[in-house]
C-alpha cells in the first residue's frame, strides 16, 4: 500500500529536481503538496506546469530557479501577481512554450519520445526566446517544416485528484482531467494527493470507469488531503475560493501584508493551513 | 454594436467552434452570430462544455451537445475547425500580438499571462481580435513578444480586428492592417491618431453597420440582460441608443 504523509512525500524530494505540478492555472492543484514545498529546505527546483497558485506561491518562497509554462494565471484574476515580480525582478527563468506545444511537450515524455513535431510555435516569439528549439523537416512528399517540441521530462509529478484508493488508483469527477495522466505518464515518480481515499471495490461508486484517470503503475505515493486543491477549483468537492483568492492575491501586492499572510495561513502544517482558512472564513462570512 | 461588429466576424463560418476568449464582448459575439446569421456554429460555455442551446452570458445551457476539456480544445486548435476571437495588449500592422509581456523579455516590465495558445491559433486557425480600447499603446510599431503571428510570420488568417472605434482588416496586397470601417460618431482621424503605425485608409470609409432591431432585443433580452458587455465598453448613444456608463473597466483577457 502506498499511502504516505504530506511531509513523507516532500521529504522523498531532492533540491534542484524537476517537478511536474497538475491542474491548469487555477484548478485542481496540489496545494497541499505546494505549501509543504515552501516549509521545506528544497530549492533550486524547475517547475513545469499550466501555472497558477502553484508557482506563484513557490517563486514567493523562492523555491524555483526555472518555470516552464505556457502562461501562468489565477483564471478568475488573469495575472499571477508572485510570478510577475519574480520575473520583473529577475529572480526566476522562464521557459516560454505555447500551450500545444506543452502538451506535445507532455505527450512525447509519456510516450518515451524525443520530441514531437508541430506547427505550434513557427514564427512566433517562443522559437527566439527558446534558442535551442530545433525545427525538423517532414521525410514526406510534403516536406514541412515543423518545430520538434522536445519532450518535457521531469523527474517527479504532483497532482490532486478527487478520490484514490491506497494502490494508487486515482480518479477525477470534475468536468475536465486536464493533463493529470500525463504528468504522471511523463514523470518518474508521481505522488497524488486526493480530496478522500477509498477502498479499490467503491471507486466505480464514486465515478465512471472513464473517471479512472490515473493507473497505480505511474503512482509512487497517495496522501488523502481535504481541501488539499483549496483555493483552487476542486470540482464536484469544492469550487475556488474567490474570496481568498482575492485576499491572496491583494496580500501579494504589499510587503507587510503578505508578510502576515505567511505567518496566518503558511507557517504551520496543512492542518494549521485548513483550521487557519475556517477562522478567516468565519472572521469574514 | 461592438458585439455586432464581433459577431461578423464569425459570418460564413459554418459548422466549426466559435471561440470568443476573455471577457463578455466575444462570447456574446459567438453566441449572437449563432442566434441569428449563423446558425451552424459550435459555442462553448467558457468551461468544457458544448452548448446545445445558446445561454445567457453567465448561465448553464439546458442542453449540452458535447465535451471539450483543454486537451481536446488544444487538438481543436492544431486541427482548425475553430475561429477563435483573442484580445492583445500590443498588436502590430500585420497581426502579430502580444500577450505575453511587456518590454523586453529576458527581464520585463510587466509580465502578462505569457503566449498561452496564440502562435498554434494564429498558425493553425482562423483568428480575429477585439480590442476593447484603441489606442497607440496597443496598436504599436512592434510587438515586445510576438505570441499571435501575423501575416508576414505566416499566419493561418487573420479575419479582423474589432476596436470600441473601428473594424480593421488585412484586405491589401501586402497584407497590412487596413480600416475597414469606422464606428458611427468615429472620424477617421481619430482612429488614426490612435493607431502607432500607419494605417491603410481607403478613399472611402464605411461606416460599421448598426445592430438590427432583432439583434438588439436578442443581446439586451435573451443574451446578456444585465448588461455585462458594458464593463468592457462604453456605449456611445450615437451608436444604438444604450446609455453610456459612467466607468469603463478593463476586461479581463484571459
Amino acid at each position: 500500500m502506498k499511502e504516505m504523509t504530506i511531509e513523507a512525500v516532500i521529504g522523498s524530494l531532492d533540491s534542484g529536481m524537476t517537478i511536474g505540478i497538475g491542474g491548469w492555472g487555477s484548478r485542481r492543484k496540489p496545494m497541499a503538496l505546494v505549501r509543504a514545498i515552501c516549509r521545506s529546505p528544497l530549492t533550486d527546483l524547475t517547475v513545469i506546469s499550466h501555472g497558477g497558485a502553484d508557482v506563484g506561491l513557490l517563486c514567493a518562497y523562492g523555491k524555483v530557479g526555472r518555470v516552464i509554462a505556457p502562461f501562468v494565471t489565477l483564471d478568475s484574476i488573469p495575472l499571477e501577481p508572485h510570478f510577475r515580480r519574480a520575473r520583473q525582478q529577475g529572480t526566476v527563468e522562464f521557459t516560454e512554450y505555447d500551450e500545444g506545444m506543452f502538451m506535445f511537450g507532455l505527450y512525447a515524455a509519456a510516450y518515451r519520445l524525443p520530441f514531437l513535431p508541430t506547427r505550434a510555435g513557427l514564427g512566433s516569439g517562443v522559437m527566439r526566446v527558446n534558442p535551442s528549439l530545433r525545427t525538423v523537416r517532414s521525410p514526406y512528399d510534403d516536406g514541412e517544416e515543423l518545430v520538434a517540441m522536445p519532450a518535457l521530462i521531469m523527474d517527479v509529478a504532483l497532482v490532486h485528484l478527487n478520490r484514490a484508493d491506497r494502490r494508487g488508483n486515482a480518479q477525477y469527477l470534475g468536468p475536465d482531467p486536464y493533463f493529470d495522466d500525463l504528468f504522471a505518464k511523463a514523470a518518474g515518480r508521481t505522488y497524488v494527493s486526493c480530496e478522500r481515499l477509498v477502498e479499490t471495490a467503491d471507486l466505480l461508486q464514486e465515478g465512471p470507469v472513464q473517471s479512472l484517470l490515473i493507473s497505480r503503475s505511474h503512482v509512487t505515493g497517495v496522501v488523502e488531503a481535504p481541501g488539499g486543491a483549496h483555493f483552487t477549483t476542486c470540482e464536484p468537492d469544492h469550487g475556488r475560493d474567490e474570496t481568498f483568492q482575492r485576499a491572496y492575491a491583494e496580500a501579494a501586492g504589499d510587503p507587510g501584508a503578505w508578510t502576515e499572510f505567511r505567518r496566518r495561513f503558511l507557517a504551520g502544517d496543512e492542518a494549521a493551513y485548513q483550521a487557519a482558512v475556517r477562522q478567516w472564513r468565519e472572521e469574514t462570512s | 454594436m461592438c458585439v455586432v461588429a464581433c459577431a461578423e466576424a464569425f459570418r460564413g463560418d459554418g459548422e466549426i467552434l466559435a471561440a470568443g476568449i476573455g471577457g463578455a464582448i466575444t462570447v456574446l459575439a459567438a453566441r449572437l452570430a449563432r442566434s441569428t446569421f449563423e446558425p451552424d456554429l459550435i459555442t462553448h460555455d467558457g468551461v468544457c462544455l458544448l452548448t446545445g442551446d445558446v445561454p445567457a452570458l453567465g448561465e448553464a445551457p439546458a442542453e449540452v451537445e458535447g465535451w471539450l476539456p483543454f486537451r481536446d480544445h488544444l487538438w481543436l486548435v492544431l486541427n482548425g475547425r475553430r475561429h477563435v476571437m483573442l484580445g492583445a495588449s500590443q498588436i502590430d500592422r500585420y497581426g502579430n500580438s502580444n500577450i505575453s509581456c511587456i518590454g523586453d523579455w529576458e527581464r520585463p516590465r510587466a509580465q502578462l499571462l505569457g503566449v498561452r495558445g496564440a502562435p498554434g491559433n494564429t498558425k493553425c486557425d482562423p483568428t480575429s481580435y477585439w480590442i476593447p480600447k484603441h489606442s497607440s499603446r496597443v496598436f504599436v510599431e512592434s510587438v515586445d513578444m510576438v505570441s499571435g503571428i501575423g501575416y508576414d510570420r505566416g499566419a493561418h488568417e487573420i479575419r479582423v480586428v474589432v476596436t470600441d472605434l473601428a473594424v480593421l482588416d488585412f484586405a491589401t496586397p501586402d497584407r497590412r492592417m487596413r480600416l475597414r470601417s469606422v464606428h458611427p460618431g468615429v472620424t477617421v482621424d481619430e482612429v488614426t491618431g490612435n493607431t502607432g503605425f500607419d494605417l491603410v485608409v481607403p478613399d472611402e470609409v464605411p461606416r460599421t453597420r448598426l445592430p438590427d432591431a432583432e439583434e438588439l432585443r436578442i443581446i439586451r433580452d435573451i443574451l446578456d440582460p444585465h448588461g455585462l458587455r458594458e464593463r468592457e465598453v462604453v456605449a456611445r448613444p450615437s451608436q444604438n441608443g444604450e446609455a453610456a456608463p459612467e466607468t469603463r473597466e478593463k476586461g479581463a483577457r484571459t
